[in-house]
């Protein structure tokens, strides 16, 4: 499968873990990635605002970029794509929803872009766990080389990957996308009562402390519950989970630091790749300790 | 019924009341009068200052005694008002009651077009011309009468079904009462006390169960299920199907020692699966019947074989054990039917974030409910601990779980339980968490302030998300107090969800078979919910109880007290009278065709012989079978095509050079009163209108409109009930199918679709009805007359198109 790929501001910066780690992971898969070209800013977070259509001519501009590859063939999923970044996925398919259903916002959207030619409304927007889902977790089986034995994980969701319920991609109320896909990458799930508590999210700018605070509760149950580290699909809640760890530890010096796996790392990590392609190096709290003691590095 | 009057020889008094100058100020009366003597069929007219008053029918009633008047038509108020007393002058003088018009000239004429005296004398004469030609066509006509016996079904034997059953019983009526649980008594049975009064629930329910077998007139059949009702008011047959017990109940003396050597346990219902019973047992120890059953699901033998176990049949000293027991089906016929199948909870299971079923120290109300009674008796069924919190409305004003409605009766059992517990022991700690808190019944509001001082916390805030502590097992949330806006993080050792009420799952197939509707909550729907509470729109179907919404015990009490009265008020008649408002087939043109057979949403259309027949008894008469006819064989009593047809032709008679009329169709029950009531606060409107009455506005076929236009017509209007408050609710979507059609022919003809409307009204939109009128007829006045060329080519379309596309429309259904 040959999909167009919207990478996402976080993931050429703070999540290029991410990025790295999901290409080659899918491509072990059979996905193959490919860069929408000229892509721009998702827009970030989707406007609830009726009357406030400007904010969607960004996404809906990725979606053009999509309808392109499309028609000239540098893809085979015709008027699919795929995201990494939650918030990215979230944004943009919300846009998307929004076009396809109410004709007149797309008639306004395409003559805001009116020097291109315009947006159908066809783009369908996946996040890449979805496509793996679809495919099967045996599938995902199938391919590991190394099954992440003994290794305790507590999937996190967040909030952008689930809500509201018709763009998440799970049940927002009991994911369990997560804990399938690690069990088949061999790896012991622990359930983090915690899993779809806030992160955060933007206060991260503006209120470290808050965050560390939301952090050192999601952190702590999972440990509770016996996790060793935990996951994420979110550049913003890695970066919240993750970085601020150090806040944390200045807050509560009893709190024992944790790594924090985006889902890809793990699947890299399962299916034998490289440290090139798991780049572990990009993470604030080294997981590589983690994984040497359990004898999967 | 006889037959429809052919419209010749008639001799027709017309009386025109001044009222008291009300209609003579704006109407010249005398004028109107005057006109009337030509009309065709008319012997006589004349005015009078007040026709309603003992002088005005006294005329009446000579005038027909003298000048062998067979029609009469009375010009004055809306027929809302005198029509009765009209009528009653008619009958005491040897005339038959429905051979009376009413030309409605006060309402809908003098008080609308008070300031335009010209026009509203003209409109009086149309109306008058209009209801002389529909007398013309009026034919004697009798009320229906369906004979009616004293026999009910009642479904369902919660306290709804046996108050019913046992109000009906006594009263003399044959009460049949099917419950499909071994025993009656419904959730009310499993209650611990009653708020507010807090009475011992089965201590005031038990006698009232005994007293349903005991009673010579209630037939129960436990156990059962209602297979098929079929027929109407005075004539449901009724098939119902009860499972065997497998245990002989005469011989069976509850010794119990089949209990002892079972060895299948189960989840026991009653005690809402806080512990267990065997494969036999007795429901409850107050169950009525209170005799052994088997489990058919549970049964080793019943489930794997006649060689498997039967350690039961052993045990049994008195032989009482019948595995050889087959189900029965028994046949009856009954008058009327109470549906109170009761209410179920709210699955709490599929509120994830609160874990129940996840987590065990979440349990709901009902499961409260039996602890409390267990505890009560020295036999606590599980663990409380010192702190209990009460979350309420778990599936209610909850629109991710679907349910938007408030269950009405959580925040008053949260009140009572709460309070029991902690009267029980002071130590405890009892929060409750609410939405709102909704106290609005008799002594709700002093019987929350008692909890308060009991030392009950309640706390205006619901958790979202629930979780449980891996290690103790406690529960812990964090919620917002909204009114002292502060996040309280909190730790629970018990849990109680106050689930909601939905729908039984039992209701399902008994609506079904009654063509009962649901109202958007899921419970069903009552025929008005002001003055009909009880009833259904299935004539002889009634609702008692938490089937029809969510209640409390009293409230429940009370609308099964007044099903049984809507019931008897039908049964205590020998036959049960109808008005004659019913449609009649012409046998001649029926071709037998079948199209409106399922057109009848009341089923009251069947073919026999080849020839359409209408059962009298279902009939509603709303008259939307007429629109699916191709012959016009279809036709409807008291506004029949004749009518109609003549009273729309003389609407339009009068019309000259450059004027306008708008024909108003306004259905009986709202569009017309509603029209009067525009009269009655003096507004005005267009004065081109001319008002028709009809039943409902389905009962204007596609054919009539064309023919309006044809013969001069400028805009038509189709005035219907709101659908949720109508008599008829299916008629909105039959009026959409027939205007539509109509405007694609107008299209065709080159005449604007626009010309045609219609809307839905409640009595009180004046100010909407006016609108439309005069929107409708500053369209028509911008758009210019129709071109008589225009109008022949729709005269001309109307047969072949009208038929052509109905009968396409056949193929598809
Ligand atoms: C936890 C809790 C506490 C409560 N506390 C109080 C209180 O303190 N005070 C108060 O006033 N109210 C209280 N209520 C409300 C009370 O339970 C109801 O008002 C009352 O039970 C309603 O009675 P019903 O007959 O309408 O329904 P139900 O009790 O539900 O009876 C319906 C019956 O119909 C039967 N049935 C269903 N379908 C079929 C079918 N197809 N064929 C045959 N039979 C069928 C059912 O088996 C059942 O026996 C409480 C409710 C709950 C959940
Ligand atoms: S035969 Fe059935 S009811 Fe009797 S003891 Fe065995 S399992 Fe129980
Ligand atoms: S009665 Fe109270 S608890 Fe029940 S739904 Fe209404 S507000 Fe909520
Ligand atoms: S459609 Fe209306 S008028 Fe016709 S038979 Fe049915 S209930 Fe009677």
């Amino acid at each position: 499968m040959k999909i167009p790929y919207y990478p996402g501001c976080s993931l050429k910066t703070t999540g290029k873990n991410l990025e790295v780690s999901a290409i080659a992971a899918a491509k072990t898969l059979g996905i193959e990635m490919v860069e929408i070209p000229k892509w721009n800013c998702c827009g970030t977070v989707f406007s609830l605002t009726e009357d406030d259509l400007m904010h969607h001519v960004a996404p809906v501009r990725n979606l053009l970029r999509v309808q392109e590859m499309s028609g000239n063939g540098s893809v085979d999923t015709p008027n699919k794509m795929v995201t990494l970044c939650s918030m990215c996925f979230n944004t943009m398919k919300s846009a998307a929803g929004r076009v396809s259903r109410n004709a007149e916002d797309l008639v306004k959207i395409n003559s805001f872009m009116n020097l291109e030619e315009d947006y159908k409304g066809k783009v369908q927007v996946l996040h890449l766990l979805e496509i793996i889902r679809d495919m099967g977790f045996d599938k995902v089986k199938e391919k590991v080389s190394r099954p992440l034995n003994g290794l305790s994980v507590a999937p996190y969701y967040g909030c952008m990957l689930l809500r509201p319920a018709d763009i998440g991609i799970d049940d927002p109320e009991d994911p369990t996308i997560g804990k399938d896909l690690f069990e088949a990458l061999g790896a012991d799930v622990v359930d983090n009562p915690y899993k779809k508590v806030c992160c955060g999210a933007f206060h991260t700018v503006n209120d470290k402390s808050l965050v560390a605070d939301l952090g050192y509760e999601i952190l702590t149950r999972a440990q509770k519950a016996g996790g060793e580290a935990i996951t994420t699909s979110c550049p913003l809640c890695a970066f919240n989970l993750d970085n601020r760890q150090k806040e944390i530890s200045a807050a509560h010096p009893e709190f024992k630091q944790m790594p924090v796996f985006y889902f890809s790392q793990l699947m890299a990590l399962a299916f034998g790749l490289g440290e090139e392609e798991c780049m572990f190096e990009g993470n604030y709290v080294d997981p590589r300790p983690l994984l040497k003691s359990k004898n999967l590095l | 019924m006889s037959e429809v009057s052919d419209g010749e020889n008639e001799r027709i008094g017309v009386y025109v009341c001044h009222c008291g100058g009300n209609i003579s100020e704006v109407v010249d009366v005398e004028a109107v009068a005057d006109f009337a003597r030509d009309l065709p069929g008319v012997v006589l007219s004349r005015t009078n200052e007040h026709m309603c008053s003992e002088l005005g029918q006294k005329q009446v009633a000579e005038d027909i005694a003298e000048h062998k008047l067979d029609r009469v038509v009375i010009a004055a108020c809306s027929p809302q008002f005198h029509e009765k007393t009209f009528r009653t002058t008619l009958s005491k003088s040897g005339l038959n009651p429905f051979l009376l018009e009413m030309a409605n000239i006060r309402e809908q004429d003098s008080w609308v077009h008070h300031d335009e005296p010209e026009k509203a004398t003209q409109k009086a004469k149309d109306l008058v011309a209009a209801a002389v030609a529909k007398a013309r066509f009026d034919t004697p006509l009798d009320r229906r009468s369906i004979p009616i016996g004293k026999r009910v079904l009642v479904i369902g034997g919660g306290i709804a079904g046996i108050q019913a059953s046992l109000n009906l019983g006594d009263a003399g009526f044959k009460v049949y009462l099917v419950e499909k649980e071994p025993s009656i008594g419904g959730k009310m049975a499993q209650l611990s006390r009653t708020f507010p009064t807090e009475d011992c629930s089965a201590c005031i329910l038990s006698p009232k169960m005994a007293d349903v077998p005991a009673n010579p007139n209630i037939t129960l059949f436990t156990n059962s299920k209602v297979e098929s009702v079929d027929g109407y008011l005075g004539n449901f047959s009724v098939k119902v199907k009860q499972k065997p017990t497998f245990v002989d109940p005469v011989k069976c003396l509850c010794c119990g020692a089949c209990e002892e050597v079972c060895p299948v346990t189960a989840p026991d219902e009653f005690e809402a699966g806080l512990a267990q019973r065997k494969a036999i047992y007795v429901p409850y120890d107050f169950a009525v019947p209170h005799k052994y059953l088997i489990d058919e699901e549970r049964c080793l033998r019943l489930k794997r074989g006649k060689d498997v176990c039967g350690l039961c049949i052993k045990a049994c000293p008195h032989d009482a054990i019948d595995f050889n027991q087959k189900p029965r089906t028994q046949d009856f016929t009954v008058d009327t039917v109470i549906v109170a199948t009761g209410y179920d909870t709210f699955d709490a299971t599929k509120k994830k974030t609160y874990g129940y079923g996840r987590f065990e120290n979440v349990v709901t109300a009902l499961q409260m409910e039996r602890m409390i009674v267990n505890s009560v008796q020295g036999k606590p069924l599980r663990k409380m601990g010192k702190r209990i919190a009460f979350v309420q409305c778990v599936g209610s004003r909850d629109e991710q779980v679907g349910n938007e409605y408030c269950s009405r009766i959580c925040c008053m059992y949260a009140t009572k339980m709460s309070q029991l517990l902690k009267r029980s022991d002071p130590s405890r700690d009892v929060y409750v968490f609410y939405t709102d808190l909704r106290a609005f019944g008799k002594g709700f509001e002093e019987y929350y302030k008692r909890a308060q001082d009991s030392g009950v916390k309640f706390v205006r805030g619901r958790p979202a998300e629930l979780f449980e502590d891996p290690e103790t097992k406690k529960i812990l949330f964090k919620v917002e107090d909204t009114l002292s806006r502060q996040v309280i993080e909190t730790e629970f050792d018990l849990v109680v969800l106050s689930t909601g009420l939905v729908p039984n799952p039992g209701t399902k197939p008994v609506a079904e078979m009654l063509k009962l509707a649901k109202s958007p909550d899921g419970f069903l729907q009552e025929a008005h919910p002001k003055f009909k509470p009880e009833d259904t729109l299935t004539e002889g179907v009634f609702l008692a109880g938490t089937v029809q919404g969510p209640k409390d015990i009293p409230d429940t009490v009370g609308q099964a007290n007044a099903a049984a009265l809507r019931a008897v008020r039908l049964m205590n008649q020998e036959s049960y009278s109808m008005e004659p408002l019913m449609a009649f087939v012409d046998a001649d043109s029926c071709d037998g065709c079948g199209l409106c057979v399922p057109a009848c949403p009341s089923g009251a259309i069947t073919l026999e012989a080849k020839k359409a027949r209408i059962n009298e008894a279902l009939c509603k008469g709303c008259g939307s079978c007429t629109a699916w006819c191709p012959r016009d064989a279809l036709d409807l009593h008291c506004y029949s095509n004749l009518q109609l047809a003549a009273q729309i032709e003389v609407a339009l008679a009068t019309k000259k050079k450059n004027q306008q009329r708008i024909l108003v169709f306004a259905d009986d029950m709202t569009a017309y009163r509603l029209a009067d009531n525009v009269g009655t606060a003096r507004m005005s409107y267009s004065a081109d209108t001319r008002i028709i009455k009809i039943p409902s506005g389905s009962r204007v076929t596609p054919k009539l409109m064309l023919e309006a236009f044809s013969k001069g017509a400028d805009g038509i209007f189709i005035g219907e009930s709101e659908k949720k408050s109508s008599s008829y609710p299916h008629s909105l979507a039959e009026i959409e199918r027939n205007v539509a059609r109509v405007k694609e022919i107008l299209t065709e003809a080159g005449i604007e679709p626009e010309r045609i409307r219609f809307s839905q009204f409640v009595t009180v939109m004046l100010a909407g009805f006016v609108k439309q009128m005069n929107s409708l007829a500053d369209f028509c006045a911008w758009s210019g007359s129709i071109p008589a060329s225009k109008r022949k080519v729709v005269l001309k379309d109307l047969g072949e198109k009208l038929f052509a596309r109905s009968g396409k429309e056949s193929a598809q259904i």
